[in-house]
């Protein structure tokens, strides 16, 4: 599968995109951006699934897999609403118009 | 590589594509709402692409599910039930689940599933369960502290707390180098206490108004946990996604930092602001000699009569809860005629962009948040300011003293304006600890109370003057 230079190299890659990708933002996005930043992070999902189908039937590795996958979908899930929902009120006012 | 392979692959790199798109999106406004929907769009991708290559078995699925079910579920509630001024809490909680997430794969593949002789998956190992029990202990003590459950103990501002963190951290690190020998016995649990111990430690003496800074280091380091635990179970896409999140992190802490005119390194290691400069709240009182203060009432016979009004929300606003009653007087004041707008100091809220969140929930319209370098020029032609609840960010001595420690962070400017009102509950310092030349000018006066409770008795004062009636 992947060796571990390829990994390294990814690893690096994934890190300058990283500091790249955000430059100026403004204050009023600092709390929906970290809240969103903070819902991607929940990414780990796809380690709690490939733990828990690689288990081969081994209950401890199922068990907390599967609460592992609880606590990182909570992040997700929690995360991209909240954000959403943050952000839904920013755009409900602007297009709105004077109200 | 057969054909489902190459698929699976080809949603690997679309997801991690969008992941990035959806992360620099959000730094924008008019895009930020699309690209958050963009991103979980990603996340679903990857989701998919894995189970494709991984084609779990029937009893896999079951747990998958009921993960998934549990999970997803409280995630659901909590972001539709949670008001929008605990948001910082929020952030924080859902910050340590994810650490929780990466610690709780990396423990179970050290315990249930590993021979101990990959170097590569130890070091892995160790990495995510050291920035995992961080991630997790101190997200979990930050929402303490915001929610008021964890206060300060003295000992934490005392030097005493660098001694107990280090000690916390040599023992991880020892935990951690005896690992090869040993995989599943003691040198883990050693690592995994002080690891968590330490996260306690480290965010425990930090200040209330500086969380928002850790948490945003927090969540970058949960970005670490997971591209450890990418490591650990041998995905790329994990390594790419924690690597970006917890590098693009590092960068908004510092921009974070930036606006609030600290340092990175005195956020973390200073303990909460005011331990070197003069101590505590209530001692400082004595030190203001011509405070006026006044009633609700003056204060609204001279809103009654003003053309131009300008609010100044700050975190006291944000802790009494009081957007809405703020809302309710600015229906008022414009039936009455004035021209109505709020002042939003970058950090002002609980933590950076939070007053913006507020006041557009309580329905604000968003023309009227003026930033700083818009809303500076016109206080000279504003009549009346009311700060409510915010301190430092009006303080004019950051422009006009040399001494003071906020000199040089960039303030609003409503000394300028003919008269402010400041609604506060005490003469207590603010944040930075320190006094403010402000509440001692002419054109001051204090109105002291809860901002919500002023708010409430200026709206009821300007109704039975008849304002509002005509509306």
């Amino acid at each position: 599968m992947t060796t571990l230079s390829q990994a390294l190299w990814v690893l690096l890659l994934g890190s300058l995109l990283g500091l790249e990708l955000i430059g100026k933002v403004p204050p009023t996005l600092h709390t929906p951006l970290m809240s969103g930043a903070n819902a991607i992070s929940g990414i780990t999902v796809l380690a709690s699934i490939t733990l828990i189908a690689n288990a081969q039937g081994n209950p401890a590795l199922l068990i907390l897999g599967s609460v592992s996958l609880g606590f990182a979908l909570f992040n997700v899930i929690g995360g991209f609403l909240v954000t959403d929902r943050m952000l839904a009120m920013f755009s409900r006012k602007k297009s709105g118009g004077g109200r | 590589m057969n054909v489902l392979d190459l698929f699976g692959y080809l949603i690997d790199l679309l997801a991690v594509l969008l992941l990035a798109l959806g992360l620099k999106g959000l730094s924008t406004v008019r895009s930020a709402r699309s690209a958050n929907g963009l991103a979980a769009l990603a996340m679903g991708l990857a989701v998919l692409g894995l189970l494709l290559q991984l084609q779990p078995d029937p009893i896999a699925w079951l747990w998958i599910a009921i993960g998934t079910a549990i999970g997803g579920l409280l995630g659901l509630i909590t972001a539709r039930r949670v008001p929008m001024t605990a948001m910082p809490e929020t952030v924080a909680l859902f910050n340590g689940c994810g650490g929780m997430a990466s610690l709780l794969v990396a423990m179970a593949v050290a315990l249930y599933d590993s021979d101990g002789a990959d170097l590569v998956e130890l070091i892995s190992i160790v990495i995510s369960v050291f920035v995992g029990a961080i991630t997790f202990t101190g997200s979990i003590a930050a929402m303490g502290k915001l929610q008021g459950w964890l206060g300060t103990p003295g000992w934490t501002q005392s030097s005493v707390r660098h001694g107990v963190n280090i000690t916390l951290a040599i023992a991880a690190l020892v935990g951690g180098f005896t690992m090869p020998g040993d995989p599943t016995g003691a040198p883990l649990w050693i690592l995994l206490g002080a690891s968590s111990l330490l996260g306690i430690g480290v965010t425990l003496p930090i200040g209330g108004a500086d969380m928002p800074v850790v948490i945003s280091l927090l969540n970058s380091y949960s970005g670490v946990a997971a591209a450890a635990a990418g490591f650990v179970v041998g995905s790329q896409l994990l390594i790419v996604a924690g690597a970006m999140v917890g590098a693009a992190g590092l960068i908004l802490t510092q921009v974070m930092c930036t606006g609030m005119n600290r340092s990175l390194v005195s956020v973390l290691f200073g303990g909460a602001l005011g331990g070197s400069a003069p101590v505590g709240g209530g001692g400082d009182e004595a030190g203001y000699s011509r405070i006026v203060s006044c009633s609700a009432e003056e204060c609204a016979m001279a809103l009654e009569n003003a053309e131009r009004v300008v609010f100044v929300p700050g975190y006291g606003l944000a802790v009494a809860q009081a957007q809405h009653a703020l809302r309710e007087l600015a229906k008022l004041l414009e039936a009455n005629g004035s021209e109505v707008s709020y002042a939003i100091h970058p950090v002002a809220g609980r933590m950076p962009g939070h007053m913006n969140v507020l006041l557009a929930e309580a329905d604000v319209p968003y023309e009227q948040l003026l930033e700083m370098d818009t809303i500076n020029p016109e206080f000279p032609r504003t009549d009346v300011v009311i700060v409510l609840g915010a301190n430092d960010v009006v303080n004019p001595d950051a422009k006009n003293d040399a001494q003071s420690p906020l000199y040089g962070m960039p303030v609003l400017e409503v000394d300028h304006a003919r008269q402010v009102f400041v609604v506060k509950r005490s003469l207590g310092a603010g944040y930075a600890g320190i006094k403010n030349a402000l509440f001692e000018l002419p054109q001051t006066a204090m109105v002291f109370g809860d901002a919500k409770a002023v708010l409430q008795q200026l709206c009821t004062e300007l109704r039975s003057q008849g304002v509002g009636k005509a509306a």
